[in-house]
């Protein structure tokens, strides 16, 4: 489904994601953990045709971000690092002008927005101004864009960022529930997340890949503390 | 197609959402009411005509223009939701093309709402009414001038403040490059025709027959230009700094 070919980004210089291969087939949902600064979010701006790679290639049901932009993005639902937001526009407006550059359909645009609030919980802020939302809310509205027109492909940077504990559950839920047809890839810092909703997990530190297997044989590849696999890995790296 | 109205709406529909419109429609109103009868002698000339009117739009537009534009491309940057809007399956050219309109819309209902003038000037006498309409259009080409300038400065900044500064210089040196001040500048190291072309650039020339009466397709053309360039510039701008 998402092919990611010798991905590579520099920024003056500074290489950011570093010769990244990896396949993302369907069904799958893909846990991209890493420290900060290690490449996640950038890796996602490429995948998602926000910004342009320095090297290598992203495809994405055969077809190429260069070469089919428009095609890759309408398979894509997204959301982008700390959600954001037109903090000025009310809920129900910026989800109606979503579905609307979606191209959903008029007759099937109710009931889109109905679900994605159904889905999301977000009834009591549907007439509030984006601006004055919880960051929970706020991060809720984000995955409810994401998901309006049912895309074939998901994909959240820290989708769960900001949430209560009841909320990370919902949200996990509602996750494990949609990715049956999905490819959905989350980037997150929680480890226990990865154990609850992957079924890969992706570690990359400073842009390179360095552990790509299912979460069970993470947790086999040392003494069971996600934690301190996560360290001996992402740091073995910088040493 | 589809796609620019649905950007145009939300763009327009922001407006009236924050204070900025309401903000922006009264001072336009105070200042271009208030300068056409003030200052602008509009009884003293004994003229049944809107040229003090038109006059002072130039002036008017340099600074309120870039106070509606600079938050164009800026405020996306700044709130990251130009990461949102270019993951969508739209492209820059029609956000661009979406967010211009809708910025140029909001001067035309400024324009509109500057009917009780129009109104005073045909109850105290009989003026050429094809001379107002055509000062008019120039006024709505000039404000998109204006605004073109200002989208693409919006795009180089994540400052609303850098936005409208740098906007209020840029639209300065082409409001007034067909006067001495800057021609004179140019003149001692540039050949004339350069010089030529540099005036030949300036706002208020193109604005000063429209305002006038005399229509004349190559002010449209020079508008129409000026717009276009400029706005090729701002999608050249957003594509290549969209990510840093």
């Amino acid at each position: 489904m998402i092919e990611i070919k010798n991905l590579c980004k520099n920024y003056d210089g500074v290489t950011v994601v570093d010769d990244l291969n990896l396949k993302i087939n369907k069904g799958e949902v893909l846990g991209f953990l890493g420290p900060n600064g290690a490449g996640k979010s950038t890796t996602m701006k490429m995948v998602t045709g926000f910004i342009e790679p320095s090297s290598g290639e992203v495809n994405v049901k055969n077809l190429t971000i260069k070469e089919n932009p428009m095609e890759v993005k309408k398979l894509i639902g997204y959301l982008p690092e700390g959600a954001p937001q037109y903090g000025e526009m009310i809920v129900k407006d910026f989800l109606s002008f979503i579905a609307k550059i979606r191209g959903i359909e008029k007759n099937k645009m109710n009931a889109a927005i109905t679900s994605v609030i159904d889905n999301l919980s977000l009834h009591d802020v549907v007439n509030k101004r984006l601006e004055h939302l919880s960051k929970g809310f706020k991060r809720r509205v984000g995955i409810a864009q994401a998901i309006i027109h049912d895309p074939e492909i998901l994909i959240m940077d820290e989708p769960t960022d900001g949430l209560d504990p009841n909320q990370k559950y919902d949200v996990r839920e509602l996750i494990k529930k949609i990715s049956k047809n999905k490819t959905i890839v989350i980037s997150t810092h929680i480890l226990e997340e990865v154990e609850a909703v992957c079924t890969r997990a992706a570690i990359i530190s400073k842009g390179k890949l360095l552990f790509n297997d299912t979460p069970k044989k993470l947790k086999e590849s040392g003494d069971g503390n996600l934690d301190d696999i996560f360290r001996t890995i992402t740091m073995g790296s910088s040493s | 197609m589809n796609n620019i109205s649905i950007i145009f709406k939300r763009e327009l529909s922001s407006y009236f959402s924050t204070p900025i419109a309401y903000v922006f429609l009264v001072i336009f109103l105070l200042l271009s009411g208030s300068l056409t009868f003030y200052m602008g002698g509009f009884y003293e000339r004994g003229q049944a005509d809107l040229l003090p009117f038109f006059s002072f739009h130039p002036w008017l537009y340099l600074f309120l223009v870039p106070a509606i534009s600079m938050k164009l491309w800026a405020e996306e940057r700044k709130s990251g939701t130009i990461e949102l809007i270019l993951t969508l399956p739209v492209s820059i050219t029609e956000v661009v093309i979406g967010k211009f309109l809708a910025a140029w819309f909001f001067i035309v209902l400024a324009l509109v709402l500057t009917f009780p003038i129009w109104i005073t000037v045909n109850y105290l006498g009989s003026p050429d009414n094809g001379a107002i309409l055509s000062g008019y259009l120039g006024s709505l080409l000039m404000s998109g001038g204006f605004l073109a300038i200002g989208s693409c400065m919006s795009s180089i900044t994540q400052n609303q403040v850098i936005a409208f500064i740098i906007s209020v210089v840029v639209c300065f040196i082409f409001l007034l490059s067909g006067t001495n001040l800057v021609l004179d500048f140019f003149n001692t190291w540039l050949p004339q025709g350069a010089v030529d072309a540099i005036a030949s650039l300036s706002f208020l020339s193109h604005f000063s027959s429209l305002s006038k009466g005399v229509i004349d397709i190559r002010d449209f053309i020079y508008y129409f230009s000026l717009i276009g360039i400029w706005l090729y510039i701002n999608i050249e701008l957003v594509n290549m700094k969209k990510g840093g």
